[in-house]
């Protein structure tokens, strides 16, 4: 790309997008640096370039922008951020501004944000489990080293105490080795952020730990860079220093808001409510940054946070993730007002990479056959319980009975638990067999009998 | 030429001017780091072309040159067991030269230079031949004989011809004195271009079913060797389960698989345990009969569009020398998303859901070129297309899967629901269909048994009893049924579970012989008369479930298959046995 070119020709701006005349030879991705009336600067990047025309998304929007005095500079490289072990501990703006009153970073390394694809080729397939210490995850929704694995929630439900329960307790059983967080704050509120870096500071993650804020007043456009700053800054920490990182992203939902202004300024053609047509590639380009490289020791763990608007699963936010990410937990409001922690609703929550995690030698040899079977308990609980609320629960028989007994331990004893409380895999796994044994043997079908010798403890029926 | 330069860059789309002569859908090289790129339009001489790889840094007046070929894979031995990204690249080598990462403007060929085939030629000089002829053979794998065909484009007399021996593929092996009079000659390594249909004589009704060894599949949804099918389901459904299963344990003698827009992990996982797994027919390991293409969802989005076509060209390639081929697209709805990406950024008038007007004629396109054939060279080949579809939100009204369902045969209906109860494989029964059934009769009835066709209707026909019942008993209860109606539901759910779930990492389970599926099917269907009729003796639903034989019926899949040969006959006598009175 060429040097450093300067331009005093916006003719257009439209939203957070300008149009700038007269240059012939803008970069597509380059970044440029805008120069205010007022001598405030603000980073933008060109989304299109042609002939005598630039056309730049600008991350702090355009306020106070003119046609006239303001000056636009094509810096002549694509959008890189300074990395360096000393990120750790500290807190950034969503454009990695220090914002904790410490100084610039000495860098190491400069890196494209954007990110290169893995080759799959060169893919370690992920195998370790991580104990979370929540039953509901480690037992039937098993999260291991290398996945993505977002949590679908809603206005009101308690995701963040379940992201930071999680970033507090996970760990990787006989493992010392060095981890990280980084956590992507997108359009969160100011106490949200709060509460995340006192959750963090008061466990003495805060050391460990990488903050990017965009908070809810911060610029919209700006949401746009914020993950890609933070899965960088990742990337260095578990690719070149071999940490094992994991990655909270919330809120994917304004992520997507964000782009959905952007295109929209750019009167693209949208596809389902407005969003754009390239929402799954360009959420692809975010989430497929998780995994391991092989031959090197750190990984990349994702914690995507996105909020359903309306609860509603099939929107095009979570619809798209879904389609991308590595399963999902998703929180129920039914669960949450029953009193219920962590409120997860277990029939929709899906862990693609556990087979592959657990087991013999990894957590326990009964753990998919006791898993399945809780599945179908539940699911059969849950559709007798749906059954009863319409005809009452004179015409069941003394097996269904079990199954409504089940229902109700299960959410309180298995799925609940206390937000300090974390049980491991031997400890949740117990927990499931004392449960499972409500039920004659007989009814657990989906159980190798060995392990059923081995672990029942009802009576012998 | 040489003066054609970029005009506009707006992400993968890229303008150029002085592009006069140019072709649609001819490769070009755009920029200092000449990345790769496909023509998809023309305006005067300008010309809108698609780029294959990342287009950041890309400034307007840097150079385009043409290649003045359209976009081709390159086919020949060695095909088998490599892993290539949308436009045949191969990730392997890309890796050795670029390292963990995938970054711009690097390339590979799609076939090794350096390696040297076993050529036995089956020509002699002064043959005249015509295109698709067999000029020779190789062995490409202990399996696999790669035969090598003359180009359909071709015809001549042989002028001369290489000897047995050791070749690379860029060697000539023959020289074919043409109409004109001039000799071409010939390499092992040929291309063809992408988008267009390799040549055929005629295209053959299919007879055979694709033997999955999933029953669900097999028993209830056969699908044929040269049939298309889709399986379309809202996340976590287990869609690329079910492929992965298809591509594992299909009996088909090629099985190309294309992940199209999809996880990385997913190819790390199919690059761990393919090489790992045994195919039961051949007792080769399972990479050996398989082409993998990989474009991930991260991965740029043209080469998404193109790794469709790369994917059915090399299964048409292999149908030429008489294979029977399987390919695997996981999933066309990210091909369907490339393709409107691409239209967007064309400003071109969409259609529904703003997906391209031709979407629907893509799609047929690509779907019809599956089918069993009569080649150019006189053999019998067949290509199975098995595609997945994501509809947003699981909506099967959205165009892609509608647009499907009009080519297809056999549609396999994964539900959410079922995954939520972890029923593996999700295929709903009510909604599936498949045309091949009565196709497939003949062939079961000699190696199942007889009763094929009516176990299976009666089979269907009980779990859509069922449904009906589960109706009323939303309703009225489950007490208040008679107890026909409870046996039919008691005997719906076994046949639910212990027949159509299905393990796929149980390691006996995860493959069901026909054999089996047969002798299984029996016995159900056999518990199923046998039953009825004592529920008219004045037997109860309830006592029947206490038998020990209702037990026995529920543990068949994950049996190893030399125990489940004894367990037959003995389960047959034990059902006589338990129902003294017969059938109806």
């Amino acid at each position: 790309m060429p040097p450093l070119r300067e331009f005093q020709s916006v003719v257009r701006v439209a939203g957070p997008i300008l149009a700038v005349s007269g240059i012939d030879d803008a970069g597509y991705n380059e970044v440029v640096t805008v120069l205010l009336p007022d001598g405030t600067v603000r980073t933008g990047q060109v989304l299109e370039s042609r002939k005598g025309m630039a056309i730049v998304m600008v991350f702090g929007g355009t306020r106070d922008l003119d046609c006239d005095i303001t000056a636009v500079r094509f810096t002549g490289r694509p959008m890189t951020m300074p990395v360096s072990k000393e990120m750790l501990g500290r807190i950034f703006s969503g454009s990695a501004e220090p914002i904790d009153g410490g100084g610039a970073v000495v860098p190491e390394k400069e890196m494209e944000i954007s990110g290169y694809a893995i080759n799959p080729t060169k893919r370690e397939f992920p195998q370790d489990s991580i104990e979370t210490g929540i039953s509901a995850i480690d037992g039937m929704n098993t999260l291991v080293r290398g996945q993505k694995l977002p949590v679908f929630s809603g206005s009101g439900l308690p995701h963040s105490l379940l992201a930071a329960q999680i970033t507090r307790q996970a760990r990787v059983r006989g493992s010392d080795e060095s981890f990280a967080v980084v956590f992507a704050a997108m359009g969160i509120t100011h106490e949200e952020a709060r509460f995340f870096i006192d959750d963090f500071s008061e466990t003495g993650a805060q050391a460990h730990a990488v903050i990017f804020l965009n908070r809810a007043d911060d610029p919209a456009i700006e949401r746009i860079v914020t993950p890609r700053l933070a899965l960088t800054a990742a990337e260095y920490l578990a690719f070149d220093l071999g940490m094992h990182v994991l990655v909270v992203m919330q809120d994917i939902t304004a992520y997507c808001e964000a782009l959905r202004e952007v295109s929209a300024a750019r009167e693209e053609i949208p596809a389902r409510r407005g969003y754009p047509g390239y929402m799954y590639t360009d959420l692809a380009s975010l989430y497929e940054r998780a995994g391991r490289v092989k031959g090197r020791p750190g990984s990349i763990t994702q914690l995507p946070i996105l909020s359903m608007p309306d609860d509603d699963i099939t929107h095009p936010v979570p619809d798209l993730t879904g389609y991308i990410t590595e399963g999902q937990i998703v929180l129920s409001r039914e669960l949450h007002r029953k009193g219920i922690y962590p409120p997860i609703d277990l029939l929709p929550c899906l862990s693609r990479l556990m087979q592959g995690g657990i087991g013999e030698g990894r957590t326990r040899a009964d753990h998919a056959n006791v898993s399945s079977q809780l599945y179908a308990a539940y699911a059969r609980g849950r559709r007798l319980a749906g059954l009863v609320a319409v005809i009452g629960d004179e015409g069941l028989t003394d097996v269904d009975r079990l199954y409504l007994t089940f229902l109700d331990r299960f959410e309180h004893e298995f799925v609940g638990q206390k937000r300090d409380e974390g049980r491991s895999f031997d400890e949740t796994l117990d927990r499931a067999w004392e449960l499972l044994s409500i039920f004659p043997k007989d009814e657990l079908n989906r159980i190798d009998p060995k392990y059923i010798e081995e672990y029942y403890r009802g009576g012998t029926g | 030429m040489t003066e054609s330069s970029i005009i506009r860059i707006t992400g993968p789309v890229v303008e150029a001017d002085r592009m006069r002569g140019a072709q649609m859908y001819e490769v070009v090289f755009v920029g200092e780091d000449e990345l790769i790129g496909e023509i998809i339009g023309l305006h005067n001489d300008t010309a809108t072309i698609q780029v294959y790889e990342d287009t950041t840094g890309i400034t307007p007046g840097e150079p385009v040159r043409r290649s003045m070929m359209p976009l081709s894979v390159e086919l020949g031995p060695g095909l088998l067991e490599m892993i290539y990204d949308g436009i045949q690249r191969p990730l392997t080598e890309l890796g050795e030269i670029s390292g963990d990462f995938i970054v711009r403007g690097i390339s590979a060929p799609a076939l090794s230079r350096e390696k040297r085939f076993h050529f036995t030629p089956s020509l002699s000089q002064g043959q005249t031949i015509s295109g698709g002829a067999v000029i020779g053979s190789v062995p490409e794998t202990n399996k696999i004989v790669h035969t090598i065909l003359l180009p359909p484009d071709l015809s001549g007399t042989v002028e001369r011809i290489a000897d047995e021996g050791e070749y690379t593929v860029d060697e000539t092996i023959l020289w074919l004195l043409d109409t004109t009079g001039t000799v071409k000659e010939i390499t092992m390594l040929q291309r063809w271009p992408v988008r267009v249909p390799r040549p055929i004589q005629s295209k053959l009704p299919a007879i055979r079913p694709l033997i999955t060894g999933q029953r669900v599949i097999d028993s209830f949804f056969p699908i044929v060797q040269g049939g298309t099918a889709a399986v379309p389901g809202p996340f976590g459904a287990g869609k690329t389960v079910v492929q992965h299963q298809l591509a594992k344990w299909s009996d088909a003698d090629i099985i190309v698989y294309v992940g199209c827009g999809e996880r990385g992990n997913e190819m790390a996982d199919v690059l761990r345990q393919f090489p790992a797994l045994v195919d039961p027919k051949t007792k080769e390991p399972l990479m050996k009969r398989t082409v993998l293409i990989g474009n991930t969802s991260n991965m740029p989005v043209a080469a998404r569009e193109a790794s469709v076509y790369t994917g059915i060209t090399i299964a048409e390639y292999y149908r030429d020398m008489g294979y029977s081929v399987a390919l695997m697209a996981d999933s066309t709805s990210r091909w369907a998303e490339a393709m409107r990406e691409i239209s967007g950024r064309l400003e071109e008038m969409p259609g529904e859901h703003g997906y391209p007007a031709y979407l629907g004629s893509r799609l047929a396109d690509f779907y019809e070129r599956a089918g069993r054939v009569k080649t150019l060279s006189g053999e019998e080949g067949s290509i199975s297309v098995i595609g997945a579809v994501s509809p947003p939100g699981g909506d099967f009204s959205e165009p892609v899967t509608q647009n499907t369902l009009r080519i297809v045969r056999v549609f396999w209906a994964l539900d959410a629901d079922l995954a939520h109860q972890r029923h593996f494989p999700a295929v709903n029964w009510l909604l599936s269909y498949s045309l091949y059934s009565d196709l497939v009769a003949p062939w079961w009835e000699k190696h199942g048994g007889s009763e094929w066709g009516k176990m299976r209707s009666d089979l269907l026909a009980l779990l859509q009893k069922e449904n009906e019942l589960q109706e009323i008993v939303q309703l009225v209860g489950p007490d208040l049924l008679p107890e026909e109606d409870k046996f039919t539901l008691n005997v719906a759910t076994l046949l639910r579970e212990s027949f159509l779930v299905q393990s796929a990492f149980d390691p006996v389970d995860t493959f069901c012989p026909p054999e089996k599926q047969y002798r299984m099917m029996t016995l159900i269907h056999r518990y199923y008369r046998l039953g009825h009729h004592a529920v008219g003796e004045g037997m109860t639903a309830a006592g029947i479930q206490q038998l020990p034989v209702t037990a026995r019926l529920s543990r068949m899949g994950p049996m190893p298959h030399e125990e489940f040969e004894s367990f037959y006959p003995k389960t047959l006598e034990a059902l006589d046995t338990a129902f003294p009175g017969g059938e109806d």
